[in-house]
Protein backbone atom coordinates (compact mmCIF):
# COMPACT_ATOMS: atom_id res chain seq x y z
CA UNK A 1 0.00 0.00 0.00
CA UNK A 2 1.11 3.54 -0.83
CA UNK A 3 1.70 5.79 2.18
CA UNK A 4 1.65 9.83 1.54
CA UNK A 5 2.06 12.47 3.92
CA UNK A 6 1.33 15.86 2.65
CA UNK A 7 2.33 18.84 4.83
CA UNK A 8 1.06 17.27 8.08
CA UNK A 9 1.15 18.67 11.21
CA UNK A 10 -0.23 17.99 14.39
CA UNK A 11 -1.43 19.93 17.75
CA UNK A 12 -1.99 17.48 20.73
CA UNK A 13 -5.51 19.30 22.74
CA UNK A 14 -5.87 21.61 19.88
CA UNK A 15 -7.11 24.64 20.92
CA UNK A 16 -6.91 24.07 24.75
CA UNK A 17 -4.59 26.10 26.92
CA UNK A 18 -2.39 22.62 26.61
CA UNK A 19 -2.02 22.34 22.81
CA UNK A 20 1.00 21.08 22.37
CA UNK A 21 3.01 20.70 18.49
CA UNK A 22 3.64 17.44 17.54
CA UNK A 23 4.56 17.54 14.31
CA UNK A 24 4.85 20.49 11.75
CA UNK A 25 4.60 20.44 7.62
CA UNK A 26 5.99 16.47 7.23
CA UNK A 27 6.36 15.04 3.89
CA UNK A 28 6.88 11.51 3.47
CA UNK A 29 5.96 9.02 0.90
CA UNK A 30 6.14 5.12 1.48
CA UNK A 31 5.68 3.68 -1.65
CA UNK A 32 4.28 0.28 -1.25
CA UNK A 33 6.38 -2.31 -0.79
CA UNK A 34 9.43 -0.52 0.50
CA UNK A 35 10.94 -1.09 4.00
CA UNK A 36 10.81 2.17 5.86
CA UNK A 37 13.11 3.25 8.93
CA UNK A 38 12.36 6.34 11.30
CA UNK A 39 14.60 7.64 13.64
CA UNK A 40 15.01 10.57 15.32
CA UNK A 41 15.89 11.21 19.15
CA UNK A 42 12.94 10.81 21.78
CA UNK A 43 10.06 13.09 21.98
CA UNK A 44 10.78 13.88 17.90
CA UNK A 45 7.21 13.13 17.03
CA UNK A 46 8.20 9.32 15.98
CA UNK A 47 5.28 7.93 17.62
CA UNK A 48 2.96 10.44 16.83
CA UNK A 49 3.61 10.34 13.00
CA UNK A 50 3.00 6.70 12.96
CA UNK A 51 -0.53 6.90 15.00
CA UNK A 52 -1.54 8.78 11.46
CA UNK A 53 -1.31 6.06 9.45
CA UNK A 54 -4.07 4.33 10.64
CA UNK A 55 -5.73 6.81 11.25
CA UNK A 56 -5.55 6.96 15.05
CA UNK A 57 -5.10 10.42 14.98
CA UNK A 58 -6.20 12.42 12.16
CA UNK A 59 -3.62 15.65 11.03
CA UNK A 60 -4.41 19.01 12.23
CA UNK A 61 -2.92 20.41 8.97
CA UNK A 62 -2.32 18.71 5.59
CA UNK A 63 -3.34 15.31 3.97
CA UNK A 64 -2.56 11.40 4.86
CA UNK A 65 -3.28 8.85 2.16
CA UNK A 66 -3.59 5.47 2.70
CA UNK A 67 -3.52 3.71 -0.17
CA UNK A 68 -6.98 4.92 -1.79
CA UNK A 69 -8.04 6.34 1.46
CA UNK A 70 -7.55 10.46 1.74
CA UNK A 71 -7.63 11.58 5.41
CA UNK A 72 -7.66 15.52 5.34
CA UNK A 73 -7.19 17.70 7.61
CA UNK A 74 -10.89 19.78 8.82
CA UNK A 75 -12.55 17.20 6.54
CA UNK A 76 -14.56 13.93 8.36
CA UNK A 77 -12.60 11.31 7.98
CA UNK A 78 -14.15 8.34 5.94
CA UNK A 79 -14.45 4.67 6.80
CA UNK A 80 -11.71 3.59 8.54
CA UNK A 81 -12.18 -0.05 9.00
CA UNK A 82 -11.39 -1.39 5.94
CA UNK A 83 -7.94 0.47 5.81
CA UNK A 84 -7.13 -0.22 10.12
CA UNK A 85 -7.92 -4.37 8.55
CA UNK A 86 -4.58 -3.85 6.17
CA UNK A 87 -2.46 -1.89 8.64
CA UNK A 88 -1.31 -3.79 11.62
CA UNK A 89 0.75 -1.12 14.42
CA UNK A 90 2.32 -2.66 16.69
CA UNK A 91 2.90 -0.24 19.25
CA UNK A 92 5.41 1.03 21.57
CA UNK A 93 4.21 0.04 24.78
CA UNK A 94 2.54 -3.47 24.34
CA UNK A 95 1.02 -3.68 27.49
CA UNK A 96 -1.86 -0.84 26.51
CA UNK A 97 -2.48 -3.20 23.51
CA UNK A 98 -3.30 -6.55 25.69
CA UNK A 99 -6.40 -6.77 27.03
CA UNK A 100 -8.14 -10.87 26.74
CA UNK A 101 -8.43 -13.06 29.59
CA UNK A 102 -5.55 -15.11 28.04
CA UNK A 103 -2.86 -15.04 25.85
CA UNK A 104 -4.22 -17.12 23.19
CA UNK A 105 -7.88 -15.26 23.48
CA UNK A 106 -5.95 -11.77 22.98
CA UNK A 107 -3.85 -13.00 19.93
CA UNK A 108 -7.19 -14.24 18.29
CA UNK A 109 -9.10 -11.03 18.94
CA UNK A 110 -8.29 -8.95 16.09
CA UNK A 111 -8.67 -11.93 13.45
CA UNK A 112 -11.90 -12.61 14.92
CA UNK A 113 -13.03 -9.28 14.86
CA UNK A 114 -12.93 -8.60 11.33
CA UNK A 115 -14.71 -12.15 10.21
CA UNK A 116 -11.97 -14.41 10.24
CA UNK A 117 -13.50 -18.22 11.15
CA UNK A 118 -12.59 -19.34 14.90
CA UNK A 119 -10.52 -22.43 13.93
CA UNK A 120 -8.81 -20.22 11.29
CA UNK A 121 -8.32 -17.30 14.01
CA UNK A 122 -6.97 -19.84 16.30
CA UNK A 123 -4.73 -21.84 13.81
CA UNK A 124 -3.20 -18.50 13.15
CA UNK A 125 -2.63 -17.76 16.57
CA UNK A 126 -0.40 -21.23 17.43
CA UNK A 127 1.30 -20.67 14.63
CA UNK A 128 2.44 -17.16 15.45
CA UNK A 129 2.57 -17.79 19.07
CA UNK A 130 5.64 -20.67 18.11
CA UNK A 131 7.04 -18.19 15.73
CA UNK A 132 7.22 -15.48 17.83
CA UNK A 133 8.80 -18.33 20.22
CA UNK A 134 5.70 -18.34 23.18
CA UNK A 135 5.56 -21.53 24.76
CA UNK A 136 2.65 -23.76 24.53
CA UNK A 137 1.60 -23.25 28.06
CA UNK A 138 2.34 -19.62 28.02
CA UNK A 139 -1.19 -19.52 26.05
CA UNK A 140 -3.57 -20.39 28.28
CA UNK A 141 -1.92 -17.97 30.76
CA UNK A 142 -3.03 -13.97 31.63
CA UNK A 143 -1.45 -11.26 29.66
CA UNK A 144 -0.29 -9.70 32.17
CA UNK A 145 0.91 -12.53 34.14
CA UNK A 146 3.45 -12.34 31.71
CA UNK A 147 7.36 -11.05 31.80
CA UNK A 148 7.38 -7.90 29.57
CA UNK A 149 9.16 -10.00 26.72
CA UNK A 150 7.12 -11.84 26.31
CA UNK A 151 3.76 -9.08 26.46
CA UNK A 152 5.67 -7.92 23.62
CA UNK A 153 5.72 -11.11 21.92
CA UNK A 154 1.59 -11.68 22.49
CA UNK A 155 1.34 -7.83 21.46
CA UNK A 156 3.31 -8.83 18.17
CA UNK A 157 1.05 -11.77 17.39
CA UNK A 158 -1.60 -10.48 17.79
CA UNK A 159 -0.75 -8.02 15.16
CA UNK A 160 0.59 -10.66 12.75
CA UNK A 161 -2.55 -12.75 13.22
CA UNK A 162 -4.53 -9.93 11.31
CA UNK A 163 -2.22 -10.74 8.15
CA UNK A 164 -1.89 -6.98 7.58
CA UNK A 165 -0.26 -5.50 4.06
CA UNK A 166 1.46 -2.81 5.94
CA UNK A 167 3.13 -3.25 9.25
CA UNK A 168 3.80 -0.52 11.24
CA UNK A 169 6.05 -0.87 14.24
CA UNK A 170 7.14 1.46 16.68
CA UNK A 171 10.28 0.04 18.50
CA UNK A 172 9.35 -3.35 18.31
CA UNK A 173 12.25 -4.96 20.08
CA UNK A 174 12.84 -2.57 22.87
CA UNK A 175 13.10 -4.69 25.79
CA UNK A 176 13.91 -8.12 24.68
CA UNK A 177 16.95 -9.75 25.15
CA UNK A 178 19.44 -10.29 22.26
CA UNK A 179 18.54 -13.42 21.03
CA UNK A 180 14.54 -12.58 20.93
CA UNK A 181 15.87 -9.31 19.35
CA UNK A 182 17.28 -10.78 16.53
CA UNK A 183 14.57 -13.57 15.97
CA UNK A 184 11.98 -11.15 15.66
CA UNK A 185 13.75 -8.32 13.92
CA UNK A 186 14.35 -11.18 11.19
CA UNK A 187 11.11 -12.97 11.10
CA UNK A 188 9.71 -9.52 10.37
CA UNK A 189 11.96 -9.18 7.33
CA UNK A 190 11.13 -12.60 6.28
CA UNK A 191 7.37 -11.58 6.08
CA UNK A 192 8.14 -8.36 4.37
CA UNK A 193 10.14 -10.26 1.73
CA UNK A 194 7.78 -13.19 1.25
CA UNK A 195 4.40 -11.19 1.54
CA UNK A 196 5.78 -8.34 0.10
CA UNK A 197 4.58 -5.98 3.08
CA UNK A 198 4.82 -2.41 2.97
CA UNK A 199 7.17 -1.87 6.22
CA UNK A 200 7.38 1.23 8.29
CA UNK A 201 9.93 1.04 11.47
CA UNK A 202 10.58 2.87 14.00
CA UNK A 203 13.51 2.22 16.11
CA UNK A 204 16.58 3.77 18.04
CA UNK A 205 18.44 1.12 16.53
CA UNK A 206 20.45 2.65 14.03
CA UNK A 207 22.09 -0.93 13.70
CA UNK A 208 18.62 -2.59 12.71
CA UNK A 209 17.71 0.59 10.82
CA UNK A 210 21.11 0.22 8.47
CA UNK A 211 20.58 -3.62 8.25
CA UNK A 212 16.97 -4.31 7.23
CA UNK A 213 15.26 -0.30 5.96
CA UNK A 214 16.12 0.36 1.98
CA UNK A 215 15.08 3.69 3.24
CA UNK A 216 15.76 6.22 6.29
CA UNK A 217 14.05 8.90 7.29
CA UNK A 218 14.80 11.61 10.56
CA UNK A 219 12.84 13.03 12.21
CA UNK A 220 13.40 16.05 14.42
CA UNK A 221 11.74 18.46 16.81
CA UNK A 222 8.29 17.71 14.81
CA UNK A 223 10.08 18.04 11.76
CA UNK A 224 11.17 15.20 9.07
CA UNK A 225 14.33 16.87 8.10
CA UNK A 226 16.14 14.17 5.98
CA UNK A 227 15.33 10.90 4.37
CA UNK A 228 17.32 8.90 1.37
CA UNK A 229 18.59 5.38 1.09
CA UNK A 230 20.10 4.15 4.22
CA UNK A 231 24.42 4.90 2.78
CA UNK A 232 23.64 8.28 2.08
CA UNK A 233 21.81 8.87 5.72
CA UNK A 234 24.62 6.63 7.80
CA UNK A 235 27.39 8.01 6.51
CA UNK A 236 27.10 11.56 6.55
CA UNK A 237 27.69 11.38 10.51
CA UNK A 238 28.09 15.25 10.82
CA UNK A 239 24.27 15.52 9.77
CA UNK A 240 23.54 12.70 11.80
CA UNK A 241 25.28 14.67 14.95
CA UNK A 242 23.21 17.63 14.30
CA UNK A 243 20.23 16.02 15.02
CA UNK A 244 21.59 13.65 17.94
CA UNK A 245 22.06 10.64 16.12
CA UNK A 246 24.87 8.95 15.63
CA UNK A 247 25.87 6.59 12.77
CA UNK A 248 25.30 2.46 13.49
CA UNK A 249 28.43 1.07 15.62
CA UNK A 250 29.77 -0.40 12.26
CA UNK A 251 29.97 2.59 10.33
CA UNK A 252 32.11 4.05 13.30
CA UNK A 253 33.90 1.15 13.34
CA UNK A 254 35.09 1.22 9.79
CA UNK A 255 35.73 4.79 10.19
CA UNK A 256 38.30 4.09 13.26
CA UNK A 257 39.83 1.56 10.84
CA UNK A 258 39.91 3.55 8.18
CA UNK A 259 41.86 6.60 10.25
CA UNK A 260 44.47 4.08 10.96
CA UNK A 261 44.70 3.19 7.16
CA UNK A 262 44.82 6.69 6.45
CA UNK A 263 42.39 5.66 3.53
CA UNK A 264 38.97 4.90 2.73
CA UNK A 265 37.46 1.61 2.21
CA UNK A 266 35.59 1.16 -1.38
CA UNK A 267 32.54 1.63 -0.11
CA UNK A 268 30.48 1.83 3.38
CA UNK A 269 29.14 -1.07 5.17
CA UNK A 270 26.22 -1.33 7.04
CA UNK A 271 26.59 -4.60 8.75
CA UNK A 272 29.41 -6.56 10.43
CA UNK A 273 29.30 -9.11 7.83
CA UNK A 274 30.16 -6.53 4.81
CA UNK A 275 32.58 -4.85 6.59
CA UNK A 276 34.26 -8.53 7.66
CA UNK A 277 34.34 -9.26 4.19
CA UNK A 278 35.08 -5.93 2.70
CA UNK A 279 38.56 -5.94 5.08
CA UNK A 280 39.39 -9.04 4.11
CA UNK A 281 39.53 -8.13 0.49
CA UNK A 282 41.27 -5.04 1.77
CA UNK A 283 44.19 -7.16 3.15
CA UNK A 284 44.21 -8.89 0.24
CA UNK A 285 45.15 -6.09 -1.75
CA UNK A 286 41.62 -6.09 -3.93
CA UNK A 287 40.96 -2.62 -3.79
CA UNK A 288 39.19 -1.27 -6.55
CA UNK A 289 40.40 2.50 -5.84
CA UNK A 290 44.18 1.97 -6.17
CA UNK B 1 34.92 -3.77 50.75
CA UNK B 2 31.46 -4.08 53.10
CA UNK B 3 28.84 -5.50 51.99
CA UNK B 4 25.69 -3.28 51.70
CA UNK B 5 22.81 -5.97 49.77
CA UNK B 6 22.91 -9.44 49.99
CA UNK B 7 20.85 -12.46 48.51
CA UNK B 8 20.85 -16.12 50.54
CA UNK B 9 19.61 -19.40 48.80
CA UNK B 10 16.41 -17.11 47.70
CA UNK B 11 13.13 -19.03 46.31
CA UNK B 12 10.40 -17.35 44.99
CA UNK B 13 7.43 -18.48 43.30
CA UNK B 14 3.81 -16.92 41.95
CA UNK B 15 1.98 -19.45 42.21
CA UNK B 16 3.07 -21.11 45.52
CA UNK B 17 -0.04 -23.12 46.20
CA UNK B 18 0.63 -25.38 42.84
CA UNK B 19 3.56 -28.33 43.35
CA UNK B 20 4.58 -28.59 40.67
CA UNK B 21 4.45 -24.78 39.10
CA UNK B 22 8.09 -23.26 38.03
CA UNK B 23 9.88 -21.16 40.00
CA UNK B 24 10.91 -17.88 38.84
CA UNK B 25 14.12 -17.61 40.59
CA UNK B 26 15.44 -20.53 42.99
CA UNK B 27 18.09 -20.75 45.10
CA UNK B 28 20.02 -17.68 44.32
CA UNK B 29 23.01 -15.73 46.52
CA UNK B 30 25.18 -13.30 45.51
CA UNK B 31 26.56 -10.27 47.89
CA UNK B 32 27.01 -6.95 46.49
CA UNK B 33 29.53 -4.44 48.32
CA UNK B 34 29.08 -0.81 48.87
CA UNK B 35 29.78 1.50 46.00
CA UNK B 36 30.11 -1.43 43.47
CA UNK B 37 28.18 -1.26 39.77
CA UNK B 38 26.94 -4.68 38.77
CA UNK B 39 24.72 -5.89 36.03
CA UNK B 40 22.25 -8.04 35.80
CA UNK B 41 22.12 -10.12 31.99
CA UNK B 42 19.73 -12.78 30.97
CA UNK B 43 17.02 -14.01 28.74
CA UNK B 44 13.18 -12.81 29.09
CA UNK B 45 12.07 -14.74 31.91
CA UNK B 46 14.64 -15.68 33.69
CA UNK B 47 13.84 -13.65 36.94
CA UNK B 48 16.03 -10.95 36.82
CA UNK B 49 12.52 -8.45 37.64
CA UNK B 50 11.58 -11.02 40.26
CA UNK B 51 15.19 -10.43 41.75
CA UNK B 52 14.91 -6.75 41.67
CA UNK B 53 11.29 -7.13 43.02
CA UNK B 54 12.67 -9.06 46.20
CA UNK B 55 15.14 -6.81 46.93
CA UNK B 56 13.75 -3.80 47.58
CA UNK B 57 10.50 -5.86 49.20
CA UNK B 58 8.04 -5.50 46.67
CA UNK B 59 7.89 -9.27 46.75
CA UNK B 60 9.30 -11.61 50.20
CA UNK B 61 11.22 -14.85 49.06
CA UNK B 62 8.87 -17.99 49.98
CA UNK B 63 12.65 -19.42 51.16
CA UNK B 64 16.24 -18.01 51.72
CA UNK B 65 16.88 -14.39 53.09
CA UNK B 66 17.35 -10.60 51.51
CA UNK B 67 19.93 -8.78 53.42
CA UNK B 68 19.75 -4.96 52.68
CA UNK B 69 22.73 -2.55 54.74
CA UNK B 70 23.04 -5.05 56.81
CA UNK B 71 19.41 -5.97 57.83
CA UNK B 72 17.09 -8.56 56.97
CA UNK B 73 13.85 -7.70 55.00
CA UNK B 74 10.72 -7.92 56.72
CA UNK B 75 7.57 -6.31 56.83
CA UNK B 76 8.94 -3.89 60.17
CA UNK B 77 12.22 -2.04 58.52
CA UNK B 78 10.51 -2.44 54.74
CA UNK B 79 9.90 1.10 54.83
CA UNK B 80 13.31 2.13 56.31
CA UNK B 81 15.06 0.01 54.07
CA UNK B 82 13.20 1.25 51.06
CA UNK B 83 13.89 4.84 51.68
CA UNK B 84 17.64 4.20 50.87
CA UNK B 85 16.58 2.40 47.90
CA UNK B 86 15.99 3.77 44.56
CA UNK B 87 13.84 1.37 41.69
CA UNK B 88 13.38 2.50 38.30
CA UNK B 89 11.32 0.14 36.09
CA UNK B 90 11.19 -0.87 32.47
CA UNK B 91 7.80 0.60 31.87
CA UNK B 92 6.92 4.27 33.17
CA UNK B 93 3.80 4.68 32.54
CA UNK B 94 2.79 2.68 35.68
CA UNK B 95 5.14 4.88 38.25
CA UNK B 96 3.49 8.10 37.69
CA UNK B 97 1.50 9.09 40.46
CA UNK B 98 1.42 12.80 40.35
CA UNK B 99 -0.03 15.20 37.97
CA UNK B 100 2.77 17.47 37.18
CA UNK B 101 5.88 16.05 36.10
CA UNK B 102 7.37 18.39 39.48
CA UNK B 103 4.58 16.52 41.51
CA UNK B 104 5.75 13.17 40.65
CA UNK B 105 9.13 14.06 41.36
CA UNK B 106 8.14 15.48 45.26
CA UNK B 107 5.66 12.78 45.78
CA UNK B 108 8.04 10.37 47.01
CA UNK B 109 10.19 12.82 48.83
CA UNK B 110 7.24 13.88 50.52
CA UNK B 111 6.57 10.23 51.21
CA UNK B 112 10.07 10.26 52.86
CA UNK B 113 9.69 13.69 55.01
CA UNK B 114 11.92 15.26 53.15
CA UNK B 115 11.21 19.28 54.20
CA UNK B 116 9.92 21.75 51.61
CA UNK B 117 12.27 24.10 51.30
CA UNK B 118 14.82 21.31 50.34
CA UNK B 119 11.87 19.49 48.55
CA UNK B 120 11.93 22.60 45.74
CA UNK B 121 15.61 22.52 45.27
CA UNK B 122 16.14 18.08 45.03
CA UNK B 123 13.14 18.18 42.61
CA UNK B 124 14.52 20.80 40.37
CA UNK B 125 18.15 19.20 40.16
CA UNK B 126 17.11 15.92 39.68
CA UNK B 127 15.33 17.22 36.59
CA UNK B 128 18.13 18.78 35.66
CA UNK B 129 20.62 16.07 35.77
CA UNK B 130 18.09 13.64 33.15
CA UNK B 131 18.06 17.30 31.30
CA UNK B 132 13.86 17.51 32.24
CA UNK B 133 14.06 21.09 34.07
CA UNK B 134 11.61 22.36 30.98
CA UNK B 135 8.69 19.94 31.75
CA UNK B 136 8.19 20.90 35.58
CA UNK B 137 4.40 21.80 34.60
CA UNK B 138 4.48 18.92 31.74
CA UNK B 139 1.47 15.96 32.70
CA UNK B 140 3.39 12.68 32.69
CA UNK B 141 1.09 11.00 30.40
CA UNK B 142 1.51 13.97 27.73
CA UNK B 143 5.21 13.56 27.67
CA UNK B 144 6.81 10.55 24.82
CA UNK B 145 8.16 6.89 26.04
CA UNK B 146 11.29 8.29 26.82
CA UNK B 147 10.80 11.27 28.38
CA UNK B 148 9.03 9.31 30.93
CA UNK B 149 11.86 7.63 31.65
CA UNK B 150 13.84 10.22 32.51
CA UNK B 151 11.56 11.78 34.94
CA UNK B 152 11.21 8.31 36.34
CA UNK B 153 15.07 8.23 36.72
CA UNK B 154 15.06 12.06 38.66
CA UNK B 155 12.26 10.55 40.69
CA UNK B 156 14.52 8.20 41.87
CA UNK B 157 17.58 10.12 42.33
CA UNK B 158 15.87 12.90 43.78
CA UNK B 159 15.62 10.50 46.97
CA UNK B 160 19.56 10.17 47.09
CA UNK B 161 19.26 6.81 47.70
CA UNK B 162 22.42 4.19 48.45
CA UNK B 163 21.40 1.53 46.17
CA UNK B 164 20.08 2.51 42.96
CA UNK B 165 17.94 -0.29 40.71
CA UNK B 166 17.52 -0.03 37.48
CA UNK B 167 15.67 -2.46 35.64
CA UNK B 168 16.04 -2.13 31.80
CA UNK B 169 15.79 1.73 32.77
CA UNK B 170 17.62 2.76 29.79
CA UNK B 171 15.73 0.43 27.15
CA UNK B 172 13.18 2.67 25.70
CA UNK B 173 15.86 5.50 25.45
CA UNK B 174 17.92 6.71 22.51
CA UNK B 175 21.34 5.78 22.10
CA UNK B 176 22.20 9.31 23.32
CA UNK B 177 19.36 9.80 26.21
CA UNK B 178 20.95 6.42 27.24
CA UNK B 179 24.56 7.76 27.17
CA UNK B 180 23.12 10.69 29.24
CA UNK B 181 21.12 9.21 31.46
CA UNK B 182 23.89 6.47 32.18
CA UNK B 183 26.89 8.85 32.62
CA UNK B 184 24.68 11.21 35.00
CA UNK B 185 24.24 7.97 37.42
CA UNK B 186 28.44 7.37 37.07
CA UNK B 187 28.83 10.75 38.22
CA UNK B 188 26.59 10.06 40.57
CA UNK B 189 28.13 7.65 41.80
CA UNK B 190 31.47 9.01 41.73
CA UNK B 191 29.95 11.70 44.07
CA UNK B 192 28.11 10.04 46.62
CA UNK B 193 29.58 6.07 46.52
CA UNK B 194 26.15 5.30 44.99
CA UNK B 195 25.84 1.44 45.26
CA UNK B 196 23.85 0.27 41.12
CA UNK B 197 22.12 -2.87 40.06
CA UNK B 198 21.01 -2.17 36.59
CA UNK B 199 19.04 -4.92 34.80
CA UNK B 200 20.05 -4.80 30.84
CA UNK B 201 20.07 -6.12 27.66
CA UNK B 202 23.02 -3.72 26.50
CA UNK B 203 26.24 -5.41 26.61
CA UNK B 204 28.28 -2.56 26.23
CA UNK B 205 26.69 -1.36 29.13
CA UNK B 206 27.31 -4.49 31.41
CA UNK B 207 30.83 -3.59 29.89
CA UNK B 208 31.52 -0.92 32.35
CA UNK B 209 29.78 -2.70 35.21
CA UNK B 210 32.55 -3.82 38.01
CA UNK B 211 30.62 -6.99 37.88
CA UNK B 212 28.24 -9.16 36.02
CA UNK B 213 25.39 -11.39 37.09
CA UNK B 214 24.51 -13.63 35.00
CA UNK B 215 20.47 -15.32 35.19
CA UNK B 216 19.27 -18.39 33.32
CA UNK B 217 16.07 -19.89 33.77
CA UNK B 218 15.69 -18.66 37.47
CA UNK B 219 19.20 -19.48 38.32
CA UNK B 220 22.18 -17.74 38.73
CA UNK B 221 24.68 -18.78 36.11
CA UNK B 222 27.40 -17.00 36.85
CA UNK B 223 29.27 -14.21 37.97
CA UNK B 224 32.28 -12.47 37.37
CA UNK B 225 34.28 -9.36 35.62
CA UNK B 226 33.03 -8.18 32.30
CA UNK B 227 36.32 -9.67 31.48
CA UNK B 228 35.36 -13.13 33.08
CA UNK B 229 32.07 -13.26 31.70
CA UNK B 230 32.41 -12.14 28.11
CA UNK B 231 35.52 -14.87 27.78
CA UNK B 232 32.87 -17.65 27.84
CA UNK B 233 31.92 -16.39 24.40
CA UNK B 234 29.63 -19.06 22.70
CA UNK B 235 28.49 -20.32 25.41
CA UNK B 236 26.68 -16.92 26.15
CA UNK B 237 25.10 -16.66 22.67
CA UNK B 238 23.56 -20.27 23.26
CA UNK B 239 21.49 -18.77 26.63
CA UNK B 240 20.23 -16.10 24.18
CA UNK B 241 22.76 -13.43 25.27
CA UNK B 242 24.90 -11.48 23.00
CA UNK B 243 28.49 -10.43 22.74
CA UNK B 244 30.47 -6.88 23.00
CA UNK B 245 30.60 -5.35 19.60
CA UNK B 246 34.30 -6.11 19.01
CA UNK B 247 33.96 -9.25 19.87
CA UNK B 248 31.22 -10.04 17.21
CA UNK B 249 33.22 -8.07 14.95
CA UNK B 250 36.59 -10.19 16.08
CA UNK B 251 34.78 -13.34 15.23
CA UNK B 252 33.34 -12.51 11.71
CA UNK B 253 36.98 -10.88 10.92
CA UNK B 254 39.06 -14.59 11.63
CA UNK B 255 36.44 -16.15 9.71
CA UNK B 256 36.71 -13.62 6.79
CA UNK B 257 40.42 -14.81 7.30
CA UNK B 258 41.13 -11.23 8.61
CA UNK B 259 44.99 -12.29 10.93
CA UNK B 260 44.24 -11.41 14.60
CA UNK B 261 46.50 -11.99 17.52
CA UNK B 262 44.07 -11.74 20.25
CA UNK B 263 40.12 -11.40 21.32
CA UNK B 264 39.17 -8.25 22.31
CA UNK B 265 36.47 -6.41 24.17
CA UNK B 266 37.08 -2.70 23.13
CA UNK B 267 37.05 -1.38 19.76
CA UNK B 268 40.27 0.78 20.03
CA UNK B 269 42.35 -3.03 20.82
CA UNK B 270 40.48 -4.47 17.55
CA UNK B 271 41.54 -1.50 15.33
CA UNK B 272 45.26 -1.79 16.51
CA UNK B 273 45.27 -6.07 16.34
CA UNK B 274 43.57 -5.55 12.80
CA UNK B 275 46.59 -2.76 11.58
CA UNK B 276 49.38 -4.53 13.37
CA UNK B 277 48.48 -7.98 12.22
CA UNK B 278 47.88 -7.23 8.71
CA UNK B 279 48.88 -4.03 7.31
CA UNK B 280 51.72 -3.55 9.47
CA UNK B 281 54.02 -6.12 9.58
N1 LIG C 1 -0.82 12.58 24.44
C1 LIG C 1 -0.03 13.64 24.33
N2 LIG C 1 -0.44 14.88 24.73
C2 LIG C 1 0.37 15.96 24.62
N3 LIG C 1 1.62 15.94 24.11
C3 LIG C 1 2.09 14.74 23.70
C4 LIG C 1 1.31 13.53 23.79
N4 LIG C 1 2.05 12.50 23.30
C5 LIG C 1 3.23 13.04 22.94
N5 LIG C 1 3.27 14.38 23.17
C6 LIG C 1 4.39 15.31 22.89
O1 LIG C 1 4.62 15.30 21.49
C7 LIG C 1 6.02 15.28 21.21
C8 LIG C 1 6.35 14.08 20.33
O2 LIG C 1 6.09 12.89 21.06
P1 LIG C 1 6.23 11.45 20.41
O3 LIG C 1 5.57 11.44 19.09
O4 LIG C 1 5.76 10.45 21.43
O5 LIG C 1 7.84 11.36 20.24
P2 LIG C 1 8.80 10.12 19.97
O6 LIG C 1 7.95 8.93 19.64
O7 LIG C 1 9.67 10.56 18.84
O8 LIG C 1 9.60 9.92 21.22
C9 LIG C 1 6.74 15.26 22.56
O9 LIG C 1 7.20 16.54 22.86
C10 LIG C 1 5.67 14.83 23.54
O10 LIG C 1 5.89 15.44 24.79
N1 LIG D 1 3.03 -11.27 37.95
C1 LIG D 1 3.39 -12.51 37.56
N2 LIG D 1 2.56 -13.58 37.73
C2 LIG D 1 2.91 -14.83 37.34
N3 LIG D 1 4.12 -15.12 36.77
C3 LIG D 1 4.99 -14.10 36.57
C4 LIG D 1 4.68 -12.75 36.94
N4 LIG D 1 5.75 -11.96 36.61
C5 LIG D 1 6.66 -12.79 36.07
N5 LIG D 1 6.23 -14.07 36.03
C6 LIG D 1 6.96 -15.23 35.53
O1 LIG D 1 8.17 -15.37 36.28
C7 LIG D 1 9.27 -15.68 35.43
C8 LIG D 1 10.37 -14.62 35.58
O2 LIG D 1 9.87 -13.37 35.11
P1 LIG D 1 10.66 -12.00 35.25
O3 LIG D 1 11.26 -11.95 36.62
O4 LIG D 1 9.73 -10.92 34.86
O5 LIG D 1 11.82 -12.20 34.17
P2 LIG D 1 12.77 -11.13 33.44
O6 LIG D 1 12.67 -9.84 34.18
O7 LIG D 1 14.13 -11.75 33.50
O8 LIG D 1 12.29 -11.04 32.02
C9 LIG D 1 8.71 -15.77 34.01
O9 LIG D 1 8.49 -17.13 33.72
C10 LIG D 1 7.39 -15.03 34.08
O10 LIG D 1 6.45 -15.57 33.18
MG1 LIG E 1 7.81 7.08 20.58
MG1 LIG F 1 12.10 -7.90 33.45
Amino acid sequence: MDIQLQQVGYAYAKDTPFEKRALFDVNLHIPSGSYQAIIGHTGSGKSTLLQHLNGLLKPSEGIVKLGDLTIEAGKKAKNLKPVRQQIGIVFQFPEHQLFDETVLKDIMFGPLNFGVPREEAERRARVLADQLGLPEEVLEKSPFDLSGGQMRRVAIAGVLAMEPSVLVLDEPTAGLDPRGRQEIMDLFHHLHMEKGLTTVLVTHSMEDAARYADRVAIMHDGRCVLSGNPIDIFGDEERLAEYRLAAPRVVRFQRKVEAQLGYPLDRLCLTEEQLALELSRTVRGERESL
Amino acid sequence: MTEILSLHEVTYTYSPEEKEARKAVEGISFSVNDGEWIAIVGHNGSGKSTMAKLMNGLLFPQSGEVRVLGETLNEENLWEIRSQMGMVFQNPDNQFVGATVQDDVAFALENNGVPFKDMVVRVHESLAQVKMEKFLDSEPHHLSGGQKQRVAIAGALALKPRILILDEATSMLDPQGREEVLSTVRKLREETHLTVLSITHDLEEALLADRIFVLNNGHKYAEGTPQEIFSRGEELVALGLDLPFAMKMGNLLRANGVALNNEHMSEEELVNDVWTSNFNK
